[in-house]
């Protein structure tokens, strides 16, 4: 661990404060030339801030960052960019109605005499450097005309136009297929191999062990170990992040003989998705498997209700239903839990009590009006049942943490007394500690009768609840699996086409 | 989707123009006469430069409501310095009338920056209190013709090249505008600001300080458009320029500028400023009572913001393949 | 997040009690406010403390209360609607129209009305169906509506309503009651239940809040924003009817700036502009505080316009002020 050469950028005993928490409490983090280090954490352990911190976007309360040795201070994300320091976010932020160049470009284009904008030397740059990257697309293009993957160049591009020499990559793979990914890798290695000192953030050990040189783990906000990632093994590495032991073992479930309880046929939509089919049995957990993109989430908001099918029936309990919003399909027993929980599933501003019974005013009021008791009543059972850890039922949802407003919004599904529950990528961002809880709940909903839908990304996810996987591909369902059939090999296969040439298709 | 090469917008606003001389010149053929022509455009310069403040301010997700009321005060307060010093050469009325226009704009700008207070509520506030004072300092009272200097009234009607001067400055404000928002990272920036709030914060740009700079823009152009109406009209009072804000946010609607920010350009802004002034011109020529006007820009305002919208929906999700798609 | 369960923990419905909350309220400050600037008022004036003389003041806000009660509901839920008072000129126009085919006073309430509501029935066309900002939409029909107006009377007036019609707007129901004071209580009570009492007025909230999230949760949301422009035209045809019979005359420019007389209310109410909060208590309190404000000068001789900047100074204010003091509070407190 110990290090001759002096780091690019070293961050010394940084503590950064919020109202209320202690964001940062004297971390230390070093970033060298031409390696890369890997920050691992649980959510919440102060990622994101360190992110901020070296970017400029905060000012630390107390401790150093150093740039080759000498003490620094970025007043502004100006600053740390003319340190050359630079970061890759989670979601590309940049702007559609820009071109190319010009978002590679923006607050440092090339100027002219007259100091404005040299629009000829720009693009002429920005050509070479997508060029460079392996970018196949003109510097004038517009960049909402591009799919995800390509903006993600563009924002690589930005990176190397600043001339970095620190590269923050902070989940750069979370909306990447395969096929991106190791594009990404061969890219990381480029920018190695010019020198630049790589800070990689991601959820995912077997990029984690794939790409970096070192590792830096925090806790909590605070330091607890760095060191080389060819020292450590995978287990090690995740007992130090959760700090303790996590044994991976998915909840024991027995195998469903029961009656349909909802039956798709031929689900299909003008632009997204085309003849889906299947059937889910009472307390049956079906997972939908496939790669970011295949249409699965859009399928699942179609079934609720928010975009309309062109085509096709949806049969609860083998009546016909026609679910035209998402009323239609809490009335007939049908909800949804959806992947983005800030924007679409809690609604922050309302109390606890008001999200919770939101969708259950049916029952709770009287001939439209609304009777409190009752309501209070209604969310004291469904939050206790969840272990919601709240100071009152009045409270903002808001001011509740991540996984605690995750609670109040399955709360606040249970509550309507659903049969079939739809949960988009349940443990998403979720750290690993809570994971065996989200899972548990869902065995023990599915005992209970209940049919889940799972959307999961995460193969061990999938294969751990699942009784059965449906695989989708390009907006149709590639296979079923189950039992046997059920192997990390075959969803990976399916979920690519690996019968044919493997290409996503450019949204 | 069509190649973004051509702007589709201002190409189709264009067409719409041509199409409405056409229709006039149907009726009355010397509408279409070059000279009649320069005359509107000559009429319509004070819209043109304020639906380019506008714009910009429209671009940061910003609205200015106060951007008539700031050209009355301004008309106001430069009369009076006119008739207190005749003498005053003007260049300094130019200067004194775009100063006191970008100190209103840079108190909208200031509240909405540095206490975020929404713009629509900061600017609806700013316009009744500019028009309140100009009665506090006028005391209810015009500022006739006959009171102002003749260098002050004539400076808008100086004829140069065939243009008068109003014509010019219009132009002028259209080209620098034009390269301030093309070439120019302060151009840059407020389209990025609009279009992506929370990434130009990571791209280093302060979003509050560019609204600001925005609303400082847009009330220096009603400072300078206010000297120029009072001066071009012989004549200064409280109500001069009543509700023509909502004639400059709609140029720019009608231009293609979307009300939620970041899209939006100096070419549909100008053209939509020209397409409500050859309405308004074409109404007495053809035998429509004046009374229409208000109806039709209303109008024009609700069928060109349903036709952006519409254009703009196109982004859905294709995920479904082509050849696959003819189920 | 990551302690295990253990027994069930109790959860209180409330921490604070709400007397507790209900004191610390913006409302209450409002209240604070009103009382002060009728107590300064009363020794400013001798004219103020008079029964009549209040009756007739307070002309200066029920119409627009009216229009309040709605558009604080569009409002909290996120929307707004500028062209009120462009619907009350056609709503207006539409029964001057109507009085000189010789419609009596039950036919011109209904042609009121119903003007209202379709003219909130087209704003909500273009915001709900449609799908487009109602900032834009409802500037365009604010030119639209007046401008109809203006095609059909020029610079012209209607008059010669039916005597009866007069009830409305110069009507008191016993001693200094107004008609319209009558109107104003009635309105406060029906929509303070409405939005503050039932799942619609739940639902409001939610939509205001988090659109997406309403959605979500199975709420109906463009119906609801439907029914909330269809209200606010309602309550504009209301008005028109009150203010017109009031006048007794229509012109084109009829309630010219109303709208934004009727925002300033809704705002200093302590409705948020951005939607998600607000209560019906604070807009009648705001109204009474607008309605003070508006006598109290005038009893003091100072001119309309001179009020306006009172009012826009007022609608900055009340938001400014408290940012403003949270702001230094926040300098004060760093070391």
């Amino acid at each position: 661990m110990t290090e001759s050469v002096t780091p690019v950028v070293s961050m010394d005993a940084i503590t950064k404060t919020f109202p209320g928490v202690k964001a940062l409490d004297s971390v230390q983090l070093d970033l060298y030339a031409g390696q890369v280090t890997a920050l691992v954490g649980e959510n919440g352990a102060g990622k994101s801030t360190t992110v901020k911190i070296l970017t400029g976007i905060y000012q630390p309360d107390e401790g150093t960052i150093r740039i080759d040795g000498d003490p620094i201070r970025f007043a502004n994300a100006n600053a740390a960019g003319d340190a050359g320091i630079t970061a890759i976010h989670q979601e590309t932020v940049l702007f559609d109605e820009l071109s190319v160049a010009e978002n590679i470009f923006l607050g440092h284009a090339p100027r002219n005499t007259f100091g404005l904008i040299d629009s000829r030397a720009m693009h002429e740059a920005a050509s070479k450097l997508l060029e460079s990257i392996g970018a196949m697309f003109s510097s004038r293009t517009k960049l909402r005309d591009l799919g995800i993957a390509n903006k993600h160049l563009v924002a690589i591009a930005r990176a190397l136009s600043v001339d970095a020499r620190v590269v923050i990559m902070d989940e750069p793979t979370a909306a990447l297929s395969h096929k991106e990914i190791s594009e990404l890798y061969e890219l990381i290695e480029t920018l190695k191999t010019q020198g630049k000192a790589i800070l990689f953030i991601s959820h995912k050990f077997d990029e984690i062990f794939r790409i970096a040189d070192h590792y830096v783990v925090f806790r909590d906000g605070a330091f607890v170990d760095k060191g080389l990632i060819a020292d450590i093994s995978q287990d090690a590495l995740v007992e130090m992040m959760v700090g303790r032991t996590v044994d991976h073992i998915f909840p024991e479930r027995e195998a469903t003989v029961a009656s349909d309880v909802l039956k798709v046929i031929n689900y299909g939509h003008p632009t997204e998705f085309a003849d889906i089919s299947f059937t889910l049995k009472a307390g049956e957990i079906l997972g939908f498997y496939g790669l970011v993109g295949a249409g699965r989430s859009e399928f699942m908001q179609s079934l609720f209700g928010i975009t309309r099918p062109s085509s096709g029936v949806c049969e609860i309990n083998g009546k016909t239903c026609n679910i035209r919003s998402p009323a239609d399909a809490i009335a007939n027993g049908i909800v949804y839990v959806p992947e983005d929980r800030g924007k679409q599933g809690a609604i922050i501003g309302l109390p606890i009590f008001q999200n919770i019974t939101l969708p259950s005013l049916g029952q709770t009021s009287k001939s439209g009006f609304l009777r409190l008791v009752e309501e209070f009543k209604l969310a004291r059972e469904y939050s206790e049942r969840l272990d919601l850890r709240a100071a009152s039922l009045d409270q903002d949802v808001g001011n509740l943490s991540g996984g605690n407003q995750q609670k109040v919004v399955i709360a606040k599904w249970l509550a309507t007394r659903p049969q079939v529950i739809i949960l988009d990528e349940p443990t998403k961002g979720v750290d690993i500690g809570s994971k065996a809880a989200v899972h548990d709940f869902m065995a023990e909903l599915a005992a209970q009768g209940l049919s889940i839908i799972m959307v999961s990304s995460e193969i061990p996810e999938i294969i751990g609840m699942s009784d059965r996987v449906i695989v989708m591909r390009d907006g149709r369902i590639e296979v079923e699996l189950s039992d046997k059939k059920l192997s990390p090999e075959t969803l990976v296969r399916h979920a690519a086409g690996i019968t044919t040439t493997p290409q996503m298709a450019e949204v | 989707m069509l190649p973004r090469v051509i702007p589709v917008r201002e190409l189709i606003l264009s067409i719409a123009i041509l199409a409405l001389l056409v229709l006039i010149s149907a009726r009355f053929a010397g509408f279409a006469a070059p000279s009649n022509l320069l005359n509107v455009f000559n009429d319509t310069a004070p819209l043109i430069i304020l639906a380019l403040g506008q714009m910009v301010v429209i671009l940061t997700r910003c609205i200015d409501l106060s951007v008539a009321a700031n050209l009355a005060l301004t008309g106001m307060v430069v009369a009076m310095i006119n008739v207190a010093m005749p003498g005053l050469p003007i260049p300094v009325i130019l200067t004194i009338a775009i100063l006191l226009g970008a100190i209103m704009g840079a108190i909208n700008g200031l509240l909405v920056w540095k206490l975020a207070i929404p713009p629509i509520v900061v600017t609806l506030g700013t316009m009744t209190v500019f028009r309140g004072i100009i009665f506090l300092i006028s005391d209810g009272k015009w500022v006739n013709a006959h009171e102002m200097s003749d260098a002050f009234t004539g400076f808008p009607r100086t004829t140069v090249l065939g243009l008068p001067m109003l014509s010019w400055v219009a132009i002028l404000a259209v080209v620098i505008f034009g390269i301030m928002m093309a070439r120019t990272s302060l151009g840059r920036a407020i389209f990025a600001v609009g279009g992506n709030p929370h990434a130009a914060v990571y791209a280093g740009i302060n979003v509050g300080k560019t609204q600001f700079l925005a609303f400082v823009l847009s009330g220096a152009l009603a400072g300078l458009t206010g000297y120029l109406w009072v001066a071009r009209y012989a004549v200064a009072y409280v109500d001069i320029a009543g509700g023509f804000e909502l004639e400059v946010v709609a140029a720019c609607v009608i231009g293609g500028i979307s009300i939620a920010g970041g899209i939006g350009s100096v070419g549909g802004a100008v053209l939509g400023a020209i397409f409500l002034g050859v309405v308004k011109n074409a109404l007495p020529v053809i035998n429509i009572s004046p009374f229409w006007q208000l109806a039709i820009s209303g109008s024009a305002i609700l069928i060109a913001v349903a036709f952006n919208a519409r254009a703009g929906k196109t982004k859905g999700r294709i995920i479904l393949k082509s050849a696959e798609g003819s189920t | 997040m990551t302690e295990t369960a253990t027994q069930t923990r109790h959860i209180p419905d409330r921490l604070n009690s709400r007397a507790h909350s209900v004191f610390r309220s913006w409302e209450a400050l409002l209240l604070a406010v009103a009382v002060a600037i009728f107590i300064v008022n009363s020794f400013t004036s001798p004219y103020f403390l008079n029964a009549w003389n209040l009756s007739d003041a307070t002309f200066n806000f029920t119409e627009k209360a009216m229009i309040a009660f709605a558009m604080a509901m569009l409002i909290i839920a996120g929307e707004i609607d500028l062209s009120v008072a462009s619907i009350i000129a056609l709503a207006s126009t539409a029964m001057g129209l109507a009085v000189q085919y010789g419609a009596g006073t039950t036919e011109l309430v209904a042609i009121g009305l119903i003007v209202g509501i379709m003219c909130g029935a087209f704003n909500a066309f273009f915001v709900t169906v449609l799908g487009l900002p109602s900032i834009v939409v409802t500037i365009g029909t604010m030119s639209l509506f007046r401008g109809i107006s203006f095609i059909i009377l020029g610079d012209g007036a209607f008059r010669g309503y039916p005597s009866d019609f007069a009830w409305f707007g110069q009507g008191y129901v016993f001693w200094v009651i107004t008609v319209e004071m009558v109107i104003f209580v009635i309105l406060a009570a029906i929509y303070g239940v409405l939005l503050h009492k039932t799942n619609f007025g739940r639902a409001v909230y939610a939509i205001g809040n988090n659109p997406t999230g309403a959605l979500f949760s199975g709420i109906r949301v463009q119906r609801v924003k439907f029914i909330l422009f269809l209200l606010t035209g309602l309550m504009s045809g209301l008005a028109a009817i009150c203010l017109t019979s009031r006048l007794g005359s229509t012109r084109p420019s009829i309630a010219t700036g109303m709208e934004l007389e009727v925002v300033t209310m809704v705002v200093l109410g302590g409705v948020n502009i951005l939607g998600g909060s607000g209560s019906i208590p604070g807009v009648v309190i705001a109204a009474f505080v607008m309605g003070l404000v508006t006598f109290g000068l005038g009893l003091l001789n100072v001119p309309g316009i001179v009020m306006s900047i009172f009012i826009g100074l007022l609608l900055i204010g009340v938001i400014a002020l408290p940012r403003m003091w949270s702001i230094i509070n926040a300098r004060r407190h760093k070391p």
